[in-house]
């Protein structure tokens, strides 16, 4: 608890308590109650609250504690009950510097880690070169520190794509989309200068302005004759690192960044359009009676038959008063978990353009009250390499720096399962 | 990542050894002050627990502040903020360390010292820090800059005179032309936060200010570009193309992958539009919104659900927003129930002819889900857009018939609800499904579900054979049941009476003697002695009153009015947004805002003023009318009269349910007021989420 405005009492913390943690009722992230307004997350075990007074603005408190916690984990390793007990002074030292009046200020974890350190002794230390890490506070460039050396000259991509999909228990699909986000890690020497491209050519939106950008025809991982094998991608929409110029990607959507030092996020996006699904299930659930329930399930990996999927789980939803199941697979095991109400079905290498299939039957105890199954949808995990549902690609990826330096760039993509959802 | 070892040190201190621990190396080999460190530790762990006899070491506290350790000193001044309100006295003599630390040739500490003196809460304190605070906003160091800029907005919420009186807001204004883009986003926000919280300050920026705040966008942090966006609404465009330029400006950020940015970003260029004649841009604009807003769907699940409460405001305002997305509202099994809650909202709002079976069969899917509220929300759905849409009525009945099917109690009752609207919007189109409902008769234990059901066989008493005995199984536990209900027995039973005057001239008589005599609520007694005076001097005319024709209902209720939804857009992305209530009912010291004058308003195209013109129209034609009426037709006045009872009476449920203003008045509400399902009621309300309380029930001033 640290109160940043004088308007603020200690007690407060109580009354959260009271009102929100030990009130099963409240299924909101924000109360108000008067005029003082809690809004909290929670993280691991913790909730981390944030009070105001008046009509503020929602977003940049969740941002706030967004970046908190973000800071904490990259500070601590991780930020639940025990990190912040053992470093608390730590997390004292920097709220105080992360707000200020309620405002939050630079909240940068590379120049951060500048001055506060958990290394005790650094913190007297870097006071000698204050003024250029308050140059750094305040600067254009508050993210990147000055004087950046490395013997080898590299920068690692990751395109990371969660795909999301509901299809309804007659086959139809609702929802096919992709939350995609680059990843990258740089480790550049000096101020460099970075162009990224993706595919030759890049849809923005409905009417957004297509703009081709040249290049060879790519390919990856061998799928199907798609619209992405033809160079084309579609985004519905992208965010961006605070680090890119988003005048000169709303002009001629080049994006072209100074990065920070090590891992960030360089942009995140969505598509829509031709969406290419890794799998494909079939799933037939009949009720038998009201003391037995069978289930067929096909699973057909959509992908090329070079690729293969790691970690593949199928979460196969039983009903409440399940007693026993048995089942049979042509690949993998399958198990039966009480707490999750589920059949969990682990396959862990999935090869392209292999189908496999699980039939079970779940017994089901008699119950005195008889309610309908709501029959949630069957869920699957999954983490497949070489492969984009969108269809993205990174053409190249340039760097610029007055020393003129060669470095060296690796990019690797991967399409893991967001909320892959079958209804039957 | 060398975690801390800390925790340990949570345990409840006694101060005399704390004291002893803080004092007992002074002078020794304490080199790296590692024993005062742990001390120091132990007292903050011991404030963090509140354990207030802490206080009593402030005197010691003061005595290490100066020792040379910045660490030490950090974790003093935390004790100095917390505790100086509590002994002002001795926080005192902490007053001139802070003061030479204002001096100090590290700009870090400077800021430090000044960051801590202004928040303490002590007259001496806020006097001292005037004149250090004027240097400081000029001190070479824009770290140090911009905290005081901040510092500016702290001293005012201290002492809002003394901050007046001297000319500290003129050098604030001075520093937006400062060249670091930190300090004038900084800057910019202190004065925001001033203005906020006055009455005498006037925040205006002209159009070269406004453009050159947005030509720095790209050079603040993503806190800076918020606090400048924020203020971008306090530009007033004089000119239409000077706002359509500068929302062209600032739509990069809607890329910005920081959601206040990009919410904060969209409110301003929903509050240009406003300015904005040319249609095509008007319209480019609009297209641009919808992404972002969408893409704030993969977002935490806290900021989803402020994005899709901002995303059912901005629908109403600009309909083109959104429209091709439903599909992207679609809940995820997994997705927290407020969210849920209000992406069922959005369905609703977006559910159109276009996309109706695709809807219904998502609504169908949630109907059997775990939560009940939900549940509810989703039939009540189906029942609603039955009305919405009116081509869509007979799919959306088989719908909800599939629903009582379940005989899940709660899904029959809510289901029962929403027929009975339906039988409102339509009459004499769907009454063949009345079996149906009265199969399940049984599982109805609510009240409003029971007098939902209790209109429907007073309505149609002459087509339900048994309708009778159904209406005295009710009766029989009249005692028992609340006033909705009652209420509804009553009408119900002088329905049945109208039109089979055999069949209802028992229950009459009993029914009327409970209702005026054995009861003390107000209502039900006045409506009760009406209908007998009713029924015993002119049978004809209550008949034409009891079964007239009923004004038409439409089903959407969730619209807000004009202008709290003006209103509502110039604050997007805050907290009342959240609740969708006018911004002052929630926050009532919270500045009002309202779209300002000027040559460049598109003054005919805001809601606020096309309602005014429309009910400017009505009046006038109602006027007309009353002279029609009072030259010719006198047997209106029979009716009228009647009405006008009705009126006063105040009951909305009886101007709801049953008594239609007769026919002559029925055509004004044609015109306008059209009469509203369920308000109060409807989607747009979270309400077991809200805890909003207004009056004097401010809890939390201690």
């Amino acid at each position: 608890m640290r109160a940043f405005r004088q308007d603020m009492r200690p007690r407060l913390a109580d009354v959260f308590r009271i009102q929100v943690i030990s009130n099963a009722q409240i299924r909101s992230p924000i109360l108000t109650l008067g005029s003082t307004t809690f809004s909290h997350i929670r993280n691991d075990n913790i909730y981390v609250v944030g009070v105001s007074k008046g009509n503020v603005n929602s977003a940049l408190v969740f941002e706030f504690l967004y970046k908190l916690v973000s800071l904490g984990k990259s500070y601590f390793g991780r930020f639940d009950e025990e990190a912040v007990k053992s470093n608390f002074v730590m997390v004292y030292e920097l709220l105080d510097e992360i707000l200020d009046f309620g405002y939050p200020q630079n909240t940068e974890t590379e120049t951060l880690k500048m001055y506060i350190t958990t290394e005790g002794v650094r913190s007297e230390r870097a006071m000698e070169d204050s003024s250029k890490i308050t140059m750094q506070a305040t600067g254009a460039l508050s993210w990147r520190r000055d004087n950046i050396k490395y013997r080898k000259n590299e920068a690692f991509v990751d395109v990371i794509e969660d795909v999301n999909l509901l299809v309804s228990a007659s086959g139809t699909v609702l929802r096919a989309d992709v939350n995609g986000a680059i990843e990258m890690r740089a480790y550049l020497s000096g101020t460099p200068e970075c162009k990224f491209g993706l595919n030759d050519r890049l849809t923005l939106g409905e009417n957004g302005a297509d703009v081709s950008l040249g290049g060879a025809i790519g390919n990856l991982g061998g799928n199907k004759a798609s619209k992405a094998a033809a160079g084309s991608v579609t985004l519905e929409d992208v965010s961006l690192h605070q680090c890119v110029k988003l005048s000169s990607f709303s002009n001629d959507r080049t994006i072209s960044f100074i990065p920070p030092d090590g891992s960030f996020q360089l942009m995140t996006y969505r598509a829509t359009e031709n969406v290419n699904l890794p799998f494909k299930v079939q799933c037939i659930v009949n009720e038998v009676g009201k003391g037995k329930v069978e289930y067929s399930i096909a699973i057909r990996a959509n992908y090329g038959s070079k690729l293969f999927a790691t970690n593949v789980v199928v979460k196969i939803p039983t009903p409440l008063n399940t007693a026993n199941t048995t089942h049979r697979t042509s690949q993998g095991k399958a198990k039966y978990e009480p707490s999750e109400n589920a059949i969990i079905w682990k396959i862990a290498r999935f090869t392209g353009q292999s189908e496999f299939v699980l039939s079970a039957e779940a017994e089901l105890s008699a119950m005195t009250n008889q309610r309908t199954w709501s029959r949630p949808p069957l869920s699957m995990q999954f983490s497949l390499l070489m492969f984009t549902s969108s269809g993205l690609l990174v053409r190249y990826l340039k760097v610029f720096e007055k020393n003129n330096y060669s470095s060296v760039k690796w990019v690797r993509y991967m399409t893991r399962a967001g909320s892959y959802e079958i209804r039957f | 990542m060398s975690s801390g070892q800390d925790a340990k040190l949570f345990a409840r201190g006694k101060v005399a050894e704390l004291r002893l621990e803080l004092n007992q190396s002074a002078g020794k080999k304490d080199k790296n002050f590692s024993a005062k460190k742990i001390a120091m530790k132990k007292i903050v762990a011991n404030m963090t627990m509140s354990n207030n006899d802490m206080v009593a070491l402030f005197p010691d506290i003061i005595g290490v502040m100066g020792v040379g350790s910045i660490e030490v000193k950090k974790m003093c001044f935390l004790y100095l903020v917390n505790y100086a309100r509590a002994k002002p006295e001795v926080a005192l003599k902490a007053l001139p360390i802070l003061l030479n630390d204002l001096e100090d040739s590290n700009p870090l500490m400077r800021a430090l010292a000044l960051r801590t003196l202004s928040y303490v809460h002590v007259r001496q304190f806020v006097e001292s820090t005037l004149a250090p605070l004027k240097t400081l906003l000029k001190d070479p160091d824009p770290y140090v800059r911009k905290t005081a800029a901040f510092c500016v907005a702290k001293l005012y919420d201290h002492d809002k005179q003394l901050v007046e009186s001297s000319d500290l807001i003129d050098r604030l204004n001075l520093m937006l032309r400062d060249e670091n883009p930190t300090v004038v986003s900084s800057a910019l926000a202190a004065l925001m936060d001033i203005w906020e919280r006055s009455e005498s300050i006037k925040l205006t920026i002209d159009y070269a200010n406004a453009s050159k705040i947005v030509q720095i966008l790209p050079d603040c942090s993503e806190w800076g570009q918020t606090y400048i966006l924020e203020a971008l609404t306090s530009y007033v465009p004089q000119d239409t193309s000077e706002a359509a330029l500068l929302a062209d400006r600032i739509t990069p950020r809607l890329s910005h992958t920081n959601s206040a940015v990009v919410l904060t970003c969209i409110r301003v260029i929903l509050y240009l539009m406003n300015y904005i004649d040319d249609q095509k841009v008007i319209s480019s604009l609009c297209s641009k919104l919808s992404p972002p807003l969408v893409t704030l769907l993969s977002k935490g699940p806290e900021i989803q659900y402020l994005a899709l409460r901002n995303a059912l405001l901005i629908l109403q305002r600009r309909p083109d927003v959104l429209r091709n997305d439903i599909r992207v509202f679609f809940c995820k099994y997994n997705d927290p129930i407020y969210v849920k809650v209000t992406k069922l909202e959005l369905i609703f709002m977006l559910a159109s002819e276009r996309n109706i079976r695709e809807v219904l069969t998502e609504l169908r899917e949630y109907a059997t889900e775990i939560d009940v509220h939900f549940v509810r929300k989703s039939v009540r759905a189906i029942g609603k857009l039955a009305i919405k849409i009116e081509p869509a009525a007979k799919l959306c009945i088989t719908t909800l018939l599939e629903l009582v099917a379940t005989k899940v109690s709660y899904i029959v009752q809510e289901a029962t609800v929403v027929i009975k609207n339906i039988f409102r919007k339509y009459p004499n189109q769907y009454e063949s499904i009345i079996s149906t409902l009265c199969e399940n008769l049984d599982s109805l234990d609510e009240p409003e579900a029971k007098a939902a059901m209790i209109w429907v066989i007073g309505q149609y008493a002459d087509r339900i054979d048994n309708s009778e005995t159904l209406l005295e199984d009710f009766l029989d536990s009249w005692a028992d049941e609340t006033h909705e209900v009652q209420l509804a027995l009553l009408t119900a039973t002088v329905k049945l009476f109208i039109q089979r005057p055999t069949k209802g001239q028992e229950l009459v008589p009993k029914v009327l003697k409970w209702a005026t005599e054995e009861t003390d609520n107000p209502d039900l007694r006045d409506r009760g002695y009406m209908y007998w005076r009713l029924l015993s001097s002119n049978p004809t005319a209550a008949k034409g009153i009891v079964m007239g024709e009923k004004p038409a209902i439409t089903a959407e209720s969730e619209k807000l009015d004009p202008v709290t939804l003006e209103e509502m857009c110039l604050v997007v992305g805050t907290l009342a947004t959240v609740y969708l209530k006018p911004v002052h009912t929630v926050f009532r010291s919270a500045r009002p805002r309202r779209l300002q004058e000027s040559p460049a308003l598109q003054k005919h195209t805001l809601p606020s003023w096309q309602a005014a013109q429309q009910a400017k129209l009505l009046t006038d034609q109602q006027k007309a009318m009353m002279v029609a009426q009072t030259n010719g037709a006198a047997n209106g006045h029979v009716l009228d009269e009647a009405d006008a009872l009705f009126a006063s009476m105040g009951g909305r449920e009886m101007m709801q349910d049953d008594f239609g203003p007769s026919s002559s008045s029925a055509m004004h509400g044609e015109q306008g007021s059209m009469y509203v399902v369920n308000q109060g009621q409807g989607l747009g309300q979270v309400q077991p989420t809200m805890h909003v309380q207004n009056g004097d029930g401010d809890l939390l001033s201690f």
